[in-house]
């Protein structure tokens, strides 16, 4: 179901990209502070080796290089560099150091540059020359300076500490950055997630608020997704009326004409036959009715819609209903408990539970017996309803419960196995339960805890 | 005729010996470690330093040998492992060493950063370079302060003066160099003065010593460029020294150089050397640790008022061949005139 995190991914490729970006960025500015570096040291040599060559001149036919005081001084690195030197004429070693030697450059140029290991150092070494006109011959002049590299090298640590800290730096900051941003984005996404959870039940309007314009998308996604839902939702609310309506009013008529038929039959066999035929159009009337009863409760608990309403009132009301139902057979029923019990949920389960737990007390009563319905205030508000019937069978009573499930003693009344199932979805989706029990004295007891 | 033979041996070995050094002294002989110095100081100014040092560290013995700085230069070349030290006034000479690469770079010598080079190289004294003149030649005439005053001084008496002044002889002495160097890049006024020294007959000695030897019993009556510290050294010790010699330091540029030594990269006592550069450098910068023989590093007067050599590789300048031998030339020119 959960497939990785957006978060832990957008951060990764972020800080990824940054510290691929940080080791960039520390190899480019090393590597430009290695040119820099080397470029200054260069240029010293070049100045030095100028100013030396420009001090040789030829006397009497004789080169003199008189070496100014300037050329070694501006050798001077805060590491002490070493300075070799050597001066040649013409290819033969004049003065200075005999271990260096003259390395002639690309043709065009006069002046080279080497790096190399001399007398266990690493020497920058710049050979330069210079061709003095004398009064009858041309002489050349080359000079070879090299230097230690102590003090570049010092400065290299230092600027390559300084670039590890600059792209440290730039990876913390990005990576700090990187987490921000993936939890702004995603915190677009938590407040949608978090305004789908809080809607209401009912609630399938479409959503209105501004999202960033990559959501809107899913947004439009999930409105029409719900245009869709609620439709079809109203489509079926209006099924389920369409069907009672359509089923209860054509058995209503067939049952008034077989009972105004049986008026007029005298034979005691079509008698029979007619009145069969009523008891069948009743049991197929009130299957029909707990039907769509069923169905419509199972939608309403789905979309449970709580009102303030008092307990007594609403099983008052179901009671002075069923009352001339009850006299019909002989049956008293009255309403016990207390005066008021404030509740809250959905009137129309409530009553339909209740009527349905009152019509089975009457099923299974015996005539000339009582019927008591009990409201009770507390938490659970309880709804009792007594008989003196025969009471559940005991081997059954975990089982009643469930859709169509019918106790083996009740083969002889009407009933669908619909009514305990209704009371049970009632009861659970107002966060209660029903208990069916057998009193001592005999008949049965259920009780609706909401 | 054997035992005259044997004596004559000796006598020989003796003077061989006193050829080859000026002097040679062993302190705190027989002890486990022992050091090899060779030094341009003289041992009197140099054993306080190495007393202190021994009574310190009684399982270290030192060989003290005594040379001039040209020598010590040419006998380090020759055989760097005979010395594990090498201490001279010749600055420009011991940073040659040390730039081609004979000087032990030591880890643990905490110095000023102008007075070390390559953590290799350690000044400890600093020494100007002064006008000591006989005081019987100038009786009822002005001290000159400053070269200038010199020439003037001079060229005033020339009578007084022939053959009464003296210098170093450039040739011979690395210190007497690396100061006529240090001074011809400085003024113009030392080649004047050279000349007007070199009418006078100018007598060229090899060392300090023996200038103001000839000062002290009035041979000469003007000596250029000797080591302050030296003619100090002699005016504390001797009275008929103290009567006779006045020590100037040219107001104009007074030339300072700088005592260095190293140790040597071919030492095989390299901790005992490193210890002692350490007792060198640590006696040397501050006042207070007991008498001097030698002037402290930055010395008792400000630093800032004397030209001090700098140690860098500018002091190659001069070693240069053409460059020295150009130098040597206009040198011998202006003070060797006949």
């Amino acid at each position: 179901m959960v497939s990785g995190s957006l978060r832990n991914r957008l951060a990764l490729t972020l800080i990824g990209g940054a510290a691929v970006l940080a080791l960039v960025l520390f190899v480019v500015v090393r590597n430009y502070a290695v040119r820099v570096a080397q470029q200054g040291q260069d240029n010293i040599l070049v100045a030095s080796a100028t100013s030396m060559l420009d001090a040789a001149a030829i006397r009497d036919g004789v080169v003199e290089v008189d070496i100014p005081y300037a050329a070694f001084s501006m050798l001077s690195t805060p590491a002490d560099d070493r300075v070799f030197y050597a001066i040649f004429q013409d290819g033969t070693l004049l003065s200075g150091y005999g271990d260096l030697s003259f390395s002639t450059g690309p043709a065009g140029a006069n002046r080279q540059f080497q790096t190399r290991q001399m007398r266990g150092a690493r020497v920058r070494q710049i050979s330069a020359s210079r061709t003095l006109i004398g009064a009858n011959k041309r002489i050349e002049v080359q000079i070879v300076l090299a230097q230690t590299q102590d003090a570049l090298s010092e400065t290299l640590d230092q600027i390559s500490r300084n670039a590890a800290l600059l792209g440290i730096g730039f990876f913390t900051l990005a990576a700090a950055l990187s987490f921000w941003a993936s939890l702004a984005t995603l915190g677009q996404l938590n407040k949608l997630t978090t305004s789908v959870t809080r809607r209401g039940p009912q609630d399938l309007s479409p959503f209105k608020k501004p999202v960033p314009r990559e959501m809107a998308p899913l947004v439009t996604s999930l409105n029409s997704l719900m245009g869709r839902l609620d439709h079809s939702l109203s489509q079926s609310e209006d099924f389920i009326a369409e069907a009672a309506h359509r089923v209860r009013t054509p058995l209503a008529t067939v049952r008034s004409y077989a009972e105004a038929t049986l008026q007029r039959v005298d034979k005691e066999e079509n008698r029979e036959a007619m009145r069969s035929m009523v008891k069948a159009i009743d049991e197929s009337s009130r299957a029909a009715g707990q039907l769509l009863d069923h169905a419509m409760i199972t939608f309403r608990a789905d979309h449970l819609e709580r009102e303030d309403i008092d307990l007594v009132d609403l099983v008052r009301d179901l009671v002075l209903r069923l009352t001339p139902v009850a006299e019909m057979k002989d049956l008293s029923l009255s309403l016990l408990g207390d005066q008021k019990v404030p509740y809250a949920g959905d009137p129309i389960l409530i009553q339909n539970a209740v009527r349905n737990l009152i019509d089975n007390a009457m099923k299974y009563s015996p005539p000339d017996s009582a019927i008591d319905v009990t409201v009770v205030a507390g938490a659970p508000a309880r709804v009792t309803v007594f008989d003196r019937g025969p009471g559940f069978p005991p081997a059954e009573i975990a089982t009643l419960t469930g859709r169509f499930q019918r106790g083996q003693n009740a083969a002889n009344t009407i009933g669908s196995g619909l009514g305990l199932t209704i009371a049970q979805d009632v009861a659970t989706a107002h966060g209660g339960c029903i208990d069916l029990s057998n009193r001592a004295e005999g008949g049965a007891c259920v009780t609706l805890s909401l | 005729m054997r035992y005259i033979i044997v004596v004559m041996c000796m006598l020989a070995a003796q003077a061989g010996w006193a050829q080859e050094w000026e002097d040679r002294r062993v302190f705190n002989e027989g002890a486990r470690v022992a050091l090899r110095i060779i030094s341009s100081t003289d041992t009197v100014l140099f054993a306080p330093l190495i007393q202190t040092f021994v009574a310190q560290n009684p399982d270290i013995s030192i060989e003290y040998l005594v040379t001039g700085t040209a020598d010590i230069d040419r006998r380090f070349r020759d055989s760097p492992a005979a010395f594990d030290i090498a201490i001279s006034s010749a600055m420009d000479l011991q940073l040659k060493l040390t730039n081609d690469g004979f000087a032990r770079p030591l880890e643990n010598v905490a110095h000023l950063s102008w007075a070390e080079w390559r953590q290799s190289l350690f000044a400890f004294t600093s020494e100007p370079a002064a006008i000591v003149i006989n005081r019987a030649a100038f009786d009822g005439f002005a001290v000159p302060q400053s070269r200038q005053e010199l020439i003037e001084a001079l060229r005033a008496r020339p009578d007084v003066f022939r053959n009464r002044v003296g210098t170093y002889d450039v040739r011979r002495s690395g210190l007497g160099y690396l100061f006529a160097t240090q001074d011809a890049r400085a003024s113009e006024t030392f080649w004047r003065l050279m000349e007007v020294m070199g009418a006078l007959d100018v007598r060229l000695y090899c060392c300090s010593g023996e200038m103001i030897d000839d000062l002290t019993d009035g041979t000469i009556a003007v000596a250029y460029n000797v080591l302050g510290s030296y003619a100090q050294a002699r005016v504390e010790a001797l009275a008929e020294a103290q009567d006779a010699l006045e020590i100037i330091l040219p107001s104009d540029f007074p030339t300072t150089m700088m005592r260095t030594a190293f140790v040597s990269d071919a030492t095989t006592q390299p901790d005992a050397a490193e210890l002692f550069i350490q007792h060198l450098v640590a006696r040397q910068s501050k006042a207070g640790s007991g008498p001097h023989a030698l002037p402290l590093l930055n010395g008792p007067q400000n630093r800032a008022e004397r030209a001090t050599i700098a140690l860098e590789p500018a002091l190659l300048t001069f070693l240069d061949t053409l460059k020295r031998n150009k130098f040597l030339e206009e040198w011998e020119s202006a003070l060797i005139q006949n």
